[in-house]
């Protein structure tokens, strides 16, 4: 498969702090790629100076063979977007959103129509197209949007966070349609979360912490990396020696996670009598565990993962919505 | 050809999203005929020009208040700026293979149509203050209303741009369309303003988009003057100093500042986002 994105080095400061610390990758065509890393950690910025809308500090990235600083145009007609935050106008309706994006981007009047029925049936909005974007759920929003960034057949598309804030049947029908896409037009998807669950549908995942690369791999592939199972012991009261009891007798490094300590064994089931009998007394609960892209992390980046639900910016938003739904409307 | 599609495109989405606010459409309405009724029957009963008895405060208002409401009604549609960005819209249009000069450009043109739509509704009062309509007067109106319209539309492009909250604009536009209003002798002549203050109203391109209002507003009226004669208001008022250029000189003046910050606004609007 070619390249369809190519990022070498590329750094982005803002004053004295670095956001994005020289970072490199390449995406295939045709694939789900995922950047997996905490709030802060770099995904949107790396998403804006792939998207034209920031200048890389340093470094290059070409996408669609087009260099992102020399050729913002061609690049800008070879992507769809879906940012984090909302971009709709809620006084349009959807079939309006979906006008005024094909005139800007030059679709055809002659194809509109067909591309309109095409994209909403995708994200299975038909019915809803002369409905005002302000009734429609977030799930919706966020439906219309994926298909509104598909309107000009983008070769790539790019989801920033696009289950934020939305419930598990959402997500995974947002999950779903991405899918769907990939499967059925070939568009490439790359996308950003902070969820570890998601990120296994990806066919290569990034892992993004502190504006650097960790590591970037298939999920199975990642997984591996941690070598074995992953076992998990929870002391008896406060146990202060417990951690470095472990260590020492199977020499393996051994993270507290909460009150729980954690460790990957080669295989972990016939590893359990063994802790029974070595800590008798001392252990409360054992647990096996089939690694997760969680462990692998903690692993990589020496900390878990923070799940923060909505950022002070969503906070400010909601705050003005409300302001605004009260007085202007 | 792809900028002038995007100039429709904007002016478009600005015309369709103020059709469907219908508050905005009755504040148009009730705003001017607030004003015209507070001066009709409280200032004017207190009120009258110097050396210019002649011509009543109501009817010297009218055209002021038009300026008023079409440089009020401008600076609203161009704070449209600051809520696409705070509501998350404007990254729509700024990633999409545009050029950016052509949004800002759409933007002014939707807002001076909202303003010829505010002229309309103000227009059709006139026999309200006793002024007289014809056909040509309206016309030549409606085209001063966009012009007017433009030129301030751009100069809230400029300064929407450089905002980044709602607070920090209406800060600004306190400390500026206010003046720009009270300057542009909307509502007291030049000839009665101290010297000091004359320099500053003449720098302000609105007071030539009021005496363009004046000269057309008054061109279809007939006064009735000492001595019973009748006479038309526009020359009474020429002669008072209530008018003060040429309807073409007005339009010049009016077309060049129009120019100016639409392309400063579209300039601006480019290199801030
Ligand atoms: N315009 C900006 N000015 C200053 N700092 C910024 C700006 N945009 C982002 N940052 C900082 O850069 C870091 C990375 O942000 P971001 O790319 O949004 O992270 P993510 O999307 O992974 O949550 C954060 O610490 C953020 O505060
Ligand atoms: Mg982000």
């Amino acid at each position: 498969m070619p390249e369809i994105i190519r990022v070498e080095s590329l750094v982005k400061k803002f004053g004295e702090f670095t956001a994005v610390a020289g970072i490199d990758f390449n995406i295939e065509a045709g694939e789900i790629f995922g950047f997996l890393g905490p709030n802060g950690a770099g995904k949107t910025t790396t998403i804006k100076i792939l998207a034209t809308l920031l200048k890389p500090t340093s470094g290059k990235a070409t996408l669609a063979g087009y260099d992102v600083l020399t050729h913002p145009n061609e690049v800008r007609q070879s992507i769809g977007m879906v940012f984090q935050d909302q971009s709709l106008d809620d006084r349009l309706t959807a079939e309006e959103n979906l006008w005024f994006h094909a005139m800007l981007y030059d679709v055809p009047n002659s194809v509109f129509t067909e591309r309109m029925e095409q994209v909403l049936k995708l994200v299975d909005l038909g019915d809803r197209r002369s409905s005002l974007v302000r009734t429609f759920s977030g799930g919706m929003k966020r439906r219309l949007e994926i298909a509104r960034g598909l309107l000009h057949h983008p070769r790539v598309l790019f989801l920033d966070e696009p289950t934020l804030g939305l419930d598990p049947q959402t997500r995974n029908a947002i999950w779903h349609h991405v899918r769907r896409l990939r499967d059925e037009v070939g568009t490439t998807v790359f996308m950003t979360t902070h969820y570890m669950d998601e990120a296994e549908n990806c066919d290569h995942i990034a892992i993004i912490d502190h504006g650097k690369i960790q590591a970037v791999d298939t999920p199975a592939a990642l997984k591996r990396m941690i070598g074995g199972d992953k076992v998990i012991v929870g002391g008896v009261g406060s146990d202060a020696d417990l951690e470095k009891d472990l260590a020492a007798k199977y020499n393996v490094e051994v993270q507290k996670v909460d009150s729980e300590f954690h460790f990957q064994m080669q295989s972990g089931a016939e590893f359990v009598p063994r802790v029974v009998s070595d800590f008798s007394g001392r252990v409360r609960s054992i647990q096996i565990k089939q690694p997760s892209l969680e462990d692998v992390f903690l692993r990589l980046t020496g900390h878990a993962i923070r799940q923060q639900e909505g950022s002070a910016i969503d906070a400010m938003r909601q705050g003005v919505q409300l302001w605004r739904s009260g007085g202007r409307r | 050809m792809k900028a002038l599609k995007v100039i429709y495109t904007i002016w478009f989405r600005e015309y369709k999203t103020f059709m469907r606010e219908k508050g905005r459409i009755v504040a148009m309405i009730g705003q001017p005929l607030l004003y015209l009724l507070i001066l009709g029957k409280g200032i004017t009963a207190g009120m009258s020009l110097k050396g210019s008895s002649d011509v009543d405060y109501l009817r010297f208002m009218y055209p002021g208040i038009i300026g008023m409401s079409i440089l009020f009604t401008s600076i609203f549609s161009s704070i449209s700026i600051i809520w696409d960005r705070e509501f998350g819209f404007l990254k729509e249009v700024l990633v999409a293979p545009v050029p950016r000069w052509a949004v800002a450009v759409g933007k002014c043109f939707g807002g001076a149509t909202i303003a010829m739509i505010q002229s309309v509704i103000l227009i059709v009062m006139a026999p309200l203050v006793g002024i007289s309509l014809s056909v040509l007067m309206i016309v030549e109106l409606l085209i001063l209303s966009f012009l007017i319209s433009f030129a301030v539309t751009s100069l809230g492009v400029i300064i929407a741009s450089r905002m980044q909250s709602m607070q920090s604009f209406q800060m600004v536009m306190n400390f500026l369309v206010m003046p720009l209003y009270f300057l542009s002798g909307a509502m007291f002549p030049m000839s009665s303003a101290p010297t000091w203050m004359k320099p500053l109203m003449m720098a302000d391109p609105l007071t030539y988009g009021v005496d363009a209002l004046r000269n057309v507003v008054f061109s279809e009226t007939m006064i009735v003057v000492a001595g019973n004669v009748q006479q038309p208001l526009v020359e009474v008022a020429r002669t008072a100093g209530l008018i003060r250029w040429s309807l073409s000189f007005d339009v010049a003046v009016m077309t060049a500042s129009a120019m100016l910050l639409a392309v400063a606004g579209a300039w601006v609007f480019s290199k801030s986002n």
